[in-house]
């Protein structure tokens, strides 16, 4: 860990204008820092601000501060009662002490658990651009099956923003002069192509404030996450989904997916294969078809392939029964 | 001991060698009542108010910090180590390196020479290869990352599987690489029914919670080293001899060891390193390990490959067994993974083969880790067993029974005790096993089939010399001192049991001081033998004691009742503390003799594991499991229960998730914090219930105890992967069992 310099911020305009990483909960930075992954000059920390709020909305979703620890978000009864996807995954997510401190905020900006981009000693475009990817012809093994580039093959880890993708969430922003952004989440996060160590499009100094669900799609919600033990372990395979049936026709679906790609994936064609559809087996298998299509392994991730597959599969027949 | 003490009688030894069994003890005619009791660890309020010092804890003056540098390459020599940046940032004290004398690698346990030294020609990825010191273990820890190691590469063997073809034969060791009775190809030939299945194990690594650590502090020319190691008097050893002093110019105190499981066996090199810094800065030097050196650079256990070969008669009964096993090892390192050791005697067959080779490889060292060779070995063996039995159509257990042997079936000795059927017996009746459905794959409820799995556990028993003395103080108090250590086991409780048993007194009334290396020299914890060699120690040091409580009374030894620091005979009852004069003192040592080689002692023990696997994603949860075993006497029904869910915890470890994982590129270790090696954690263990049958072993020592800590382990992973087979159908011979594996083979959902 390098010396760097801290302040704490009073207002979210001085948070914006103090020229620092953002520091809430802390639970992905500072490991980071101590093995030198990341190494910021200075932090801010926020966690006196304002933002620790869950807040009804007009058009009758939630705006949630961003500093709500995930422990509570999931414990929140709106969101038990009408997010559920989203309070499952918060809770298939991590461990409990890990909850407590870990913020809304933060959790949409978890990085990789790359193994190679841990060690300070491997080459990583990510951590370092320009020194390679040492995954690639590597231990591979949770490494992504979509959206990679040949600079990187990473997954973004979290649940709770694969939820937040099926739930059209948006990410509302407060820049150091002032201006405030809403970012629907599913232009917040960037793929890797060139430049697989700029993630997401926040601007030096942008600090999210609040993330803001819709009101709730329609059907029933289901999060399942694949994982080598019952706790703590990273998503393999994960599956976010929303789905309404009617009269054994599907009339909506939104489904997202966690472990397979470098952000929280979403992909249109999944979903116009299932809209308008029957329930079927077979009306799956073109959903997985539509979601695996461009999907590549690389040799010990081979396995998500089909693992990814077979669990779309699962939760469509869960979710539409 | 003083003069005076020698002169006055007030000290005295007291030995005993296992030539003769040892019928009696003082442990079954005690009338405190404190043996085997469930007591709560005596230390246990020091450790949950943080009042245990572990060996990073301790104060000392112009305390300096200390954090190692490594090779950031898998094989090469370093042409140079460029410090200086290291050594301008503020706080820095200085970068120490020394090529000859750091250690490459931790030395296996019990050797008394140093481990291999040198490390300017580097061996693994991770090696340590020099240490920065600094006023904090901030700036030393960002110092550390800035030291560049420049290097000349080399080739290297990263690959197990493109180097196995070129595996040698170790050198003979305690443990015989090579056994071979009769023809067992013969066997296989004329066989009605044949296993011969090839199983594989991962690396693995303890991943103890204490990490490595050591303070290191020379006074007068002598070191001081607060470690973290299980066994003290051989570790003194081997880093008297790798800083080139003298064996009386070391002293280790190592109190309290937060969890060990072989990985603290020998030093490793933190400690010299630590040392050498101590020595040239002149000041004490505290060096932890970070979770990540201690997955790289301390010791894993190692891969293995291992063939089975069984065969069988129409009734399954065995007439060859073959266990040939591929580890790997760092070259010059002889170490192997025994894993046939338990096969050794496990089961009867006439024509016999157990083998070990060795795959050289640049990868970190290979030593022991909780049960070397049945934790793994057992997972091949008890595997292939259950194989055979649906191969032969009986059940598991049965086809145990009939390849139960009346003798040891490699030496043609007896065995000193053997519960193994009865352990499996009332296993089955606890566990319901009447209820199993012979076919596999036939319990499917929703999206989980359900499966019930056994497996054996075996485990060697063994004796080390090992010497305590106990006090009896004029206050009527007992004081234990002994360099053996406890590292998470119980020892602390158990010694202190055994002497508030055989001297009358309310355990209140009795210390344990452990992990000085000033103190008697003990076996140290390893192997399972720490309870029963130091407790013997103890208990003979308790023998001679209660003599000289008979004489002080004068009374016959025989008629003497101690109840309560009380003496009672002859219709009198004195105060202890009344006889003990101006205070008394025995050492007792113990050693093994004839007795391990004219008897096979072991314990052993049924594992029962229920699974689900998912239908769908091939994950596997463990559903409840049980473990019935024989150890000898229980010295404590709570520490040793203990002891059996952790090597069960293990076993689900091993099963299912642990794998340590080198880079095909430069054999580094991937996988190195807790994050990305899947130790099992709370959601993953189930209900486990622990029973013991009542043993006692007379052939094995005077407490008639046998090795708890390893048995646990032994065999508890196969019998889940026993359930696994049993529920789906599915076999998976390449450990651990993760849902990729048995996606491969599980039909579509």
């Amino acid at each position: 860990m390098k010396t760097f310099g801290y302040t704490r911020a009073g207002t979210v305009a001085d948070a914006t204008r103090a020229g620092g990483r953002f520091i809430a909960g802390g639970t992905n930075l500072l490991d980071l820092m101590k093995l030198q992954v990341e190494a910021p000059d200075h932090l801010v920390d926020i966690t006196r601000l304002d933002l620790g709020r869950i807040e009804e909305r007009d058009d009758g979703g939630l705006s949630i501060g961003t500093l709500v620890p995930n422990s509570d978000l999931a414990a929140d009864p709106r969101i038990i009662d009408r997010y559920e996807v989203l309070s499952r995954a918060l809770l298939a997510g991590a461990s409990g002490q890990l909850r407590n401190k870990a913020t809304t905020g933060g959790n949409l900006l978890q990085r990789t658990r790359c193994y190679y981009f841990y060690d300070t000693a491997a080459g990583c475009n990510k951590r370092e651009p320009g020194t390679g990817c040492e995954a690639i012809g590597g231990f591979n093994r949770i490494h992504a099956i979509l959206g990679t580039s040949d600079a990187c093959i990473a997954t973004h880890p979290g649940d709770m923003p694969v939820a937040m993708r099926l739930l059209d969430a948006a990410i509302v922003t407060q820049q150091p002069d002032g201006d405030k952004r809403r970012i629907p989440i599913g232009d917040f996060y960037r793929l890797p192509g060139d430049t697989p160590h700029i993630e997401h499009v926040l601007q030096s100094g942008e600090l999210i404030t609040h993330v803001e669900l819709p009101p709730p799609p329609p059907g029933r919600q289901v999060y399942r996450k694949v994982r080598d033990r019952a706790s703590y372990a990273f998503a393999l395979v994960s599956v976010a989904a929303a789905v309404a049936v009617e009269d054994g026709t599907i009339t909506s679906a939104a489904l997202a997916f966690g472990g397979l790609a470098p952000m929280p994936w979403r992909d249109p064609a999944v979903e116009a294969a299932l809209v308008g559809r029957p329930a079927t087996e077979a009306v799956f298998e073109d959903a997985a078809d539509a979601l695996l299509a461009d999907a590549r392994g690389f040799g010990w991730n081979d396995f998500k392939i089909p693992l990814a597959r077979r669990t779309l599969i699962a939760v469509l027949h869960e979710v539409t029964q | 001991m003083t003069l005076i003490d020698k002169v006055l009688g007030r000290e005295d030894t007291r030995s005993l060698t296992m030539n003769e069994p040892h019928p009696h003890s003082w442990l079954d005619a005690g009338a405190q009542g404190v043996i085997g009791q469930p007591l709560d660890r005596i230390e246990g309020p020091l450790k949950v108010s943080g009042k245990a010092t572990y060996a990073a804890e301790y104060p000392a003056q112009r305390l300096s910090y200390g954090v190692l540098v490594r090779a950031p390459f898998g094989s090469g020599t370093i042409r140079d180590v460029h410090a200086d940046a290291a050594r301008a940032l503020p706080g820095v004290i200085d970068v120490v390196t020394d090529y000859p004398s750091f250690i490459r690698n931790p030395q296996q346990g019990g050797e008394q020479k140093a481990p291999t030294q040198g490390v300017q020609k580097v061996d693994y990825h991770g090696e340590i290869v020099a240490i920065v010191v600094a006023e904090t273990f901030e700036a030393a820890r960002d110092a550390a990352l800035r030291v560049k190691v420049d290097y000349e590469p080399r080739d290297g063997a990263y690959v197990f599987a493109a180097h196995r073809d070129q595996a040698e034969r170790p050198a003979p060791d305690q443990i015989p690489p090579h056994l071979a009775k009769g023809d067992v190809d013969a066997a296989m030939a004329d066989a009605a029914f044949t296993i011969d299945a090839t199983y594989t194990t991962p690396s693995q690594n303890s991943a103890a919670m204490e990490p490595h650590a050591s303070i290191a502090e020379w006074r007068d020319g002598t070191l001081i080293l607060h470690g973290s190691y299980q066994m003290v008097a051989s570790d003194q050893m081997q880093l008297a001899a790798a800083l080139g002093v003298g064996k009386d110019q070391v002293r280790i105190i190592s109190r309290y060891v937060g969890g060990g499981f072989g990985s603290k066996l020998g030093i490793a090199p933190e400690s010299v390193a630590a040392a050498i810094a101590a020595k040239r800065l002149q000041r004490p030097v505290k060096v932890a390990m970070a979770r990540q050196q201690v997955f790289d650079a301390t010791v894993r256990r190692s891969n293995t490959e291992q063939r089975i070969r069984l065969a069988a008669d129409a009734t399954g009964r065995l007439t060859g067994l073959a266990h040939e096993t591929l580890a790997s090892n760092l070259p010059g390192e002889d170490f192997f993974e025994p894993a046939g050791i338990g096969t050794q005697f496990a089961y009867a067959a006439d024509n016999r083969l157990i083998d070990h080779k060795l795959v050289r490889l640049n990868w970190l060292l290979a030593g022991s880790m909780r049960a070397p060779g049945e934790a793994v070995g057992m997972l091949a063996l008890e595997a292939a067993m259950d194989e055979l039995a649906y191969a032969v159509g009986i059940d598991p257990i049965e086809l145990r029974r009939r390849n139960e042997p009346a003798k040891d079936p490699q030496n043609d000795i007896p065995f000193s005790t053997r519960l193994l059927i009865p352990c499996l017996d009332r296993g089955a009746e606890l566990f319901g096993w009447s209820d199993r459905k012979p076919q596999p794959a036939t319990d499917r409820r929703g999206e989980w089939w359900h499966g019930v799995g056994v497996a054996a556990a075996v485990r060697s028993n063994m004796l080390q010399k090992s010497s305590a003395t106990v006090e009896l103080t004029t206050d009527g108090r007992a004081i234990v001192s002994t360099d053996m250590t406890d590292i998470g086991t119980g020892t602390y409780t158990i010694l202190a049991q055994i002497a508030a048993e055989t001297l009358g007194l309310p355990l209140d009334r009795v210390s344990v001081h452990l992990g000085d290396g000033a103190a008697p020299p003990s076996a140290g914890s390893g192997g399972s033998w720490g309870a029963g060699s130091s407790g013997s120690s103890v208990y003979l040091a308790c023998e001679g004691l209660r003599e000289k409580l008979a004489k002080a009374m004068g009374v016959d030894v025989e008629a003497m009742t101690l109840k309560d620091g009380r003496a009672i005979a002859e219709n009198r009852a004195v105060e202890i503390a009344e006889l003990v004069g101006d205070g008394l003192s025995v050492t007792g040592s113990i050693a093994p003799g004839k007795q391990e080689k004219l008897h096979r002692q072991a314990s052993y023990g049924a594992h029962f594991a229920e699974v689900k696997v998912n239908a769908v994603t091939g994950e596997v949860r463990v559903e409840r499991m049980l473990g019935v075993f024989a150890a000898g006497r229980i010295l404590n029904a709570k520490t040793a229960r203990s002891q059996c869910l952790g090597g069960m915890t293990f076993g689900i470890g091993a099963a299912l998730s642990e794998e340590l994982v080198h880079d095909p590129r430069n054999g580094k270790v991937v996988n190195r914090d807790l994050a990305e090696y899947h130790v099992p954690v709370n959601a993953d263990i189930p209900q486990i219930e622990v029973e013991f049958l009542d043993e006692r072993d007379v052939h094995a020592n005077p407490i008639h105890a046998k090795g708890i800590g390893e048995l646990g382990i032994s065999g508890a992973g196969a019998a889940i992967a026993n359930a696994i087979y049993h529920a789906t159908g599915v076999r998976v011979r390449d450990y651990p069992i993760t849902c990729d594996k048995l996606l491969a083979e599980l039909p579509p959902i």
